[in-house]
């Protein structure tokens, strides 16, 4: 069973966050195509009235109201006009490169992962170096990407239940997605390697090092039993 | 000036919270029970957004530096200066050298100490909030500790002698004569992937929010909630109130200090309006969950807004006599 399909609609899906915010879900695949849509669905949807910031997800996007509208049919269709224009937004990227030391203390569940996918831990890492990853968005906690181009080989489900706690620079895989941890926080991903990195200072603008559209890479330094 | 002589822990500085930087990861923060900070501003005659700092369960003692006007909202808890009783829901001034003193509450647990023109703390993107997770806001990013000092920005607002209260929203925003916690609800995009019975469960079960709650997410105690088919979903951005169902089935309610983006299924949100009200909940104490739809939400927004305005406008009626009295 391929879990990661079963968030593939057929059509766009609109819901709400409460009164606090609206939630549009993209149709289709998670590829940089319908992400660069999502990207210029955004910058439209941040000058629209009600609408506090348009915040880029995977393949969706997140209005946040304020103050709410009464009647938010409006937004709801400018939305779907939006979305159906089929713009494509293209930032110039910057690249970066990360260096990681895979499993041992900083990646406890790199054997959990080698057992999950049927692959060696040799073959995890090699799979998870070898792509050059697009930031997808921005978001969880400051300055983390979400980072697309992970091998569907490396699929696996998110942990039933997430951890109180893992350490900054943590990087972790979870459905088709990966990433590096700017900041020790909760998670429900398994974590299977390290980097010594910062990605967020609040005295800089924009206070995230990276954004939607740059491009990582993985070098890998080490791997650790 | 006021110095805290003995702390709960993880007292913070809180304004309203930081909006504008989702886009880059940054969370809400803010106060968890922002009613009760806008009413300790609006008794001050503040800016509605003033920082003032946020007591998650006393005991706490505080000293005053300096006279100054001050004022204790939220928590019911049993307060003093100097010894003698202050009322609930209480705006008075302080002179130097005196002591509060808060209780344990009886009921409720986050209490606010307000100060005249709010806390002076530098603004870090837009807000005093303290941001614990990357350690921004607030006083350094940290949580307030004993012999730590805070100064008030000041304002030339003068108090009736003996202060001046309010009504607590508790009274003025009563939603049922049940004990617990009553919170509004909209359902969320996965609610009908949620058995029958699940679905049945999260609006009738009592349910128990566990130790294992704090400013990021209450995580709650009950009947198992269970998918009628696995899901596993693109992250997508999440708000304070919305009600994720990791798949161990144990609802967790995202709150101001939960991550900006989140992918476990969301069987609901609970409406802002009442976000308050979980910001008075505490370990051991049992929620009830009542279905809601957007149009009603709207109203109940508009309400607490209504309040909050009488309010602002009948301690500003009682603040403006008491100038007239002291010109006399």
């Amino acid at each position: 069973m391929n879990l990661a399909l079963s968030g593939t609609n057929s059509a766009p899906r609109i819901s709400h966050l409460g009164t606090s915010a609206i939630l549009f879900e993209a149709p289709g695949e998670l590829n940089l195509a319908n992400q660069r849509r999502i990207w210029a669905l955004a910058e439209r949807a941040s000058t629209w009235p009600n609408v506090r910031e348009a915040v880029p997800g995977l393949t969706n996007l997140m209005l946040i109201l304020d103050p709410p509208p009464r009647d938010p049919d409006a937004l709801k269709q400018l939305l779907l006009d939006g979305w159906a224009s089929g713009e494509e937004l293209h930032p110039k990227p910057k690249t970066l490169k990360i260096p990681i030391v895979y499993g041992g203390e900083g990646g406890p569940h790199l054997r959990d992962v080698a057992e999950g996918t049927g692959l060696s831990v040799d073959e995890v890492v090699r799979l998870h170096s070898q792509p050059t990853y697009t930031v997808y968005a921005v978001g969880q906690h400051a300055g983390y990407c979400y980072l697309g181009g992970l091998n569907p080989r490396l699929f696996m489900p998110r942990r039933k239940v997430p951890l109180v706690s893992i350490p900054a620079g943590s990087l972790s895989i979870a459905g088709m997605q990966t990433g590096v941890s700017a900041s020790r926080g909760p998670s429900g991903w398994h974590t299977i390697g390290r980097a010594e990195i910062s990605f967020f200072d609040p005295t800089n603008r924009p206070p995230a090092r990276l954004k939607p559209g740059d491009i990582v890479q993985f070098v890998v330094e080490g791997i650790l039993e | 000036m006021i110095e805290i002589l003995s702390a709960a822990p993880l007292m913070t500085v809180q304004d309203m919270g930081r909006s504008g930087n989702y886009r880059y990861g940054v969370c809400r923060s803010g106060a968890m029970d922002r009613v009760a900070l806008a009413i300790g501003n609006a008794l001050l005659g503040n800016d509605e957004n003033a920082a003032a700092l946020e007591i998650p369960m006393p005991p706490v003692r505080i000293f005053f530096r300096s006279e100054i006007n001050f004022a204790l909202t939220g928590a019911d808890c049993v307060a003093t200066l100097d010894g003698s009783p202050i009322p609930p829901w209480w705006a008075m001034r302080a002179r130097a050298g005196q002591v509060l003193s808060l209780a344990p509450p009886q009921t409720g647990s986050c209490a606010y100490l307000c100060l005249e023109g709010g806390i002076n703390v530098p603004e870090v993107l837009g807000s005093r909030s303290t941001q614990l997770r990357e350690g921004f806001g607030g006083l350094n990013g940290k949580p307030v500790s004993p012999g730590d000092r805070l100064d008030a920005v000041g304002n030339d607002v003068i108090l009736p002698p003996g202060g001046l209260g309010a009504v607590p929203p508790r009274n003025a925003l009563a939603l049922s004569d049940w004990p617990g916690i009553t919170l509004r609800v909209i359902p969320a995009a996965e609610y009908d992937n949620y058995t029958a019975a699940s679905r049945d469960a999260f609006w009738s079960a009592d349910w128990l929010i566990t130790p294992q709650s704090n400013r990021a997410g209450y995580r709650l105690s009950g009947p198992d909630l269970t998918l009628t088919h696995p899901l596993e979903l693109r992250s997508h951005g999440i708000v304070p109130g919305v009600i994720q169902v990791p798949p161990g089935g144990q609802p967790i309610i995202q709150l101001a200090d939960a991550g900006t983006m989140g992918g476990y299924p969301k069987i609901g949100t609970v409406i802002e309006a009442d976000l308050w009200r979980i910001g008075q909940a505490r370990a051991g104490d049992r929620l009830r969950f009542i279905e809601t739809d957007y149009g009603t939400a709207i109203d109940a927004l508009e309400a607490v807004k209504q309040y909050l305005y009488d309010m602002r406008r009948q301690t500003a009626l009682l603040r403006k006599a008491a100038r007239r009295w002291e010109q006399v």
